[in-house]
């Protein structure tokens, strides 16, 4: 692998935290784009656990992901500790895996 | 354990606070050996998978530029898809950036911790001093798990098959664990359903990693003045 990979995705990744947080940042938002941010996490957070579920690359798939997914929901749901939620997830796919 | 007299000796909300960053770095620690060994099986050599941890700092971004290495894709491919999911992080700056007032040294030093379990553990608190106490310890704690994790994971290397230990589910039940709290309010329910449904419909069309940035357009039914703001 290139290192230039390296170079250019920790400059690139570097520069968007910067540009929102110290060259934009600092200036009172407007309310309804408030709202708008607020709402980050759960319109990107789904489409993560969605695209790392049922797609790999660029094809939708129905895999042993799906137990683990369903564990980790029932596990979030129960009130489950961040950790325990993993471990499950992960140990639900590995044994249908191995089955 | 001097770890858990040190915490009692907080008041209950910091102590709360520190906890919870402590729990959720640990996790994120174990998906760090996960990701070393997925980066050294892509073709990364150790001191590289090193570095994406200690200078990307954002692990979706490193994750999804693997698994274009990977698959054979070249470093354009593997940038594009990367750099597109780090763009989260520019608008999660713009909206911690009111909340800190540091001069412009310490600013720059404290963007390359703006990640979104720092954002969300921020957020999470209504108090502006624990605020910041939850966003620089999930940073601190959580900067040394991912680091620590990805050099354990790219030593063992190729010697684990992460899909047979199911270690490539463990990102997926995380940001499921740190998406419950959110889908309380309803429309941050509506925003995760249009979210979801614009990157399924997406996939099978456009680039690996747009999907997920297309989906940033369902935060817009956050514009209303209307509605639940609880």
């Amino acid at each position: 692998m290139s290192w230039w990979l390296v170079v250019w995705l920790s400059l690139g990744a570097y520069a968007f935290k910067a540009l929102g947080f110290v060259v934009i940042g600092g200036r009172t938002l407007p309310g309804w784009l408030e709202r708008s941010l607020l709402l980050i996490p759960a319109a990107l957070l789904t489409a993560l656990v969605l695209k790392d579920t049922f797609s790999t690359g660029t094809e939708l798939v129905f895999d042993e992901r799906v137990l683990g997914l369903g564990v980790a929901a029932f596990s979030a749901w129960r009130k489950m500790p961040l950790i325990v939620t993993v471990v499950l997830a992960a140990a639900a796919t590995a044994i249908v895996r191995a089955l | 354990m001097p770890q858990t007299k040190c915490l009692r000796a907080l008041a209950p909300d910091v102590r709360r606070v520190v906890t919870a960053s402590l729990t959720l770095s640990g996790a994120v620690g174990v998906f760090a050996l996960s990701f070393g060994v997925l980066a050294v099986s892509a073709g990364a050599s150790i001191a590289q998978t090193c570095a994406l941890s200690l200078l990307t700092f954002t692990g979706a971004s490193q994750l999804s530029a693997m698994a274009v290495i990977g698959s054979g894709g070249t470093v354009g491919a593997a940038l594009g898809g990367s750099l597109l999911l780090a763009a989260r992080n520019g608008v999660y700056g713009l909206a911690l950036a009111p909340y800190f007032g540091d001069s412009l040294g310490k600013r720059l030093v404290t963007a390359q911790f703006i990640i979104d379990e720092t954002t969300a553990m921020h957020m999470a608190e209504t108090d502006p001093r624990l605020r910041k106490i939850a966003f620089w310890t999930t940073a601190i704690a959580l900067y040394s798990c991912w680091n620590l994790g990805t050099l354990l994971g790219a030593l063992a290397g190729s010697a684990i098959d992460p899909q047979q230990f199911g270690l490539d589910v463990a990102f997926t039940a995380a940001f499921v664990a740190m998406l419950y709290p959110h889908l309380v309010r309803r429309r941050a329910r509506l925003a995760a359903a249009i979210g979801g449904a614009i990157c399924l419909i997406a996939i099978p069309f456009s680039p690996v990693g747009l999907p997920v940035l297309l989906s940033g357009v369902a935060i817009f039914v956050g514009v209303p003045a209307s509605g639940d703001e609880s």
